[in-house]
């Protein structure tokens, strides 16, 4: 039964280390992503339903 | 000590939940959507690219861990899919949908906020449409399951083409129409040579209800269908010399493929050990990776030009 439950919670522990990774990976993406969107001149702030003077396009 | 609910699925780990996303059929969602993403023409930022297709390929594991949880009883009685994390007993039923929905509702919103929200939708509703309409509704209704629920696997390059350019094209339609065709032909051979399968789940394949001769004759005129399609595609802009070459020589062999299935009879096929079948359908999907890579290469190919265009003009009129 010992072993058993020692090989569960060593499987658990490398699921652990993936799992991190993986999150790890999705927050670089977000990361990237948004430094990419912000440099091609993406909107930082959504509409509130207000007006605000730095919405307005050159036109 | 573990409680007893931790010990009744002790061997549930990551990559049983990599297996609850059918691997292979994300590996070719993923494969057509980067081609629809080349063919649009269309560039954008290769960090966008990768998030999308990372996110469209997420969609299609959504879609495969919930067609898995709702068709855990009918896998665990096909010799093709007893193995499976659900009914293999690795992973709870409950645990792949709930992953199937998260990863659904992740990939979906994650496109909308990366590309646009026209490709969010599309890949929102192919999703729904391949659990809805063809794993819940269709497959345990009619053999014309396949035929509508093909139209599921058909949409990526739709998607990957919308993520890219923001609009449908004549070009992504084509495409679809291309992998639409395709999948009944691909899986009637499957079902031939795994009829005591689809017999024994109770599953309406064409075979099942109206016997192996019609399936037969049916994978012949689909295939058909197909040649006009694919080889119609060499006159679009998809297409190209090496598209059509391509076409052609592998129409050719999957015609020589269709219509040597449809000669077979129970006992010739039996005594070949459904050969020919098993042929059609290994060869189906090279067919359609070789097809798409054509497609892809072509669009390199155009884009090259317009740029090798582009110097040459800049240099007779900049000097």
């Amino acid at each position: 039964m010992k072993n058993n439950d020692f090989e569960i919670r060593k499987r658990r522990s490398s699921t652990n280390i993936a799992l991190g990774l993986i999150l790890a990976i999705f927050v670089i993406l977000i990361f990237s992503v948004t430094i990419v969107k912000l440099s091609n001149g993406d909107k930082m702030q959504a509409y509130d339903h207000v007006l605000r003077p730095e919405m307005l396009t050159d036109e | 000590m573990l409680s007893k609910s931790e010990t009744d699925y002790p061997s549930a780990d990551l990559s049983d939940f990599f297996e609850l996303m059918k691997p292979r059929v994300m590996r070719l969602v993923i494969f057509t959507t980067v081609v629809g993403m080349v063919a649009s023409q269309e560039f954008i930022h290769p960090v966008i690219a990768i998030a999308s297709v990372i996110f469209i390929g997420l969609g299609a594991g959504a879609a495969g861990a919930l067609n898995m949880w709702w068709d855990s009883d009918i896998d665990s009685v096909m010799a093709r899919t007893d193995k499976r994390p659900i009914p293999s007993g690795k992973v709870k039923p409950e645990d792949a949908l709930y992953f199937g929905l998260f990863l659904s509702v992740l990939s979906v919103m994650m496109l909308g906020l990366i590309a646009n929200f026209l490709a969010a939708f599309i890949l929102g509703f192919t999703i729904w449409f391949y659990i809805f309409i063809y794993s819940i509704w269709l497959k345990r209704l009619t053999p014309q399951n396949i035929v509508i629920g093909g139209a599921a696997g058909a949409f990526p390059p739709i998607i990957g083409w919308v993520t890219t350019s923001g609009n449908i094209g004549l070009g992504s339609i084509l495409m679809f129409l291309l992998i639409f065709i395709w999948t009944p032909p691909h899986f009637w051979a499957l079902s031939l040579f795994s009829h005591a399968d689809y017999h024994r789940a109770n599953v309406p394949m064409l075979n099942v209800t109206h016997g192996k001769p019609h399936t037969r004759l049916q994978i012949l005129l689909y295939t058909l269908a197909l040649i006009l399609i694919s080889v119609g595609i060499s006159f679009s802009n998809l297409g190209g010399i090496f598209y059509f070459i391509s076409a052609l020589i592998l129409n050719g062999y999957l015609f020589y493929l269709a219509v040597r299935v449809y000669f077979q009879n129970e006992q010739l096929s039996l005594g070949l050990n459904m050969k020919y079948e098993k042929k059609l359908f290994l060869f189906s999907i090279s067919y359609l990776f070789v097809l798409f890579g054509m497609i892809f290469l072509e669009a390199l190919i155009d884009r090259f030009q317009i740029a090798s265009l582009n110097f040459q003009l800049t240099n007779i009129f900049f000097g």
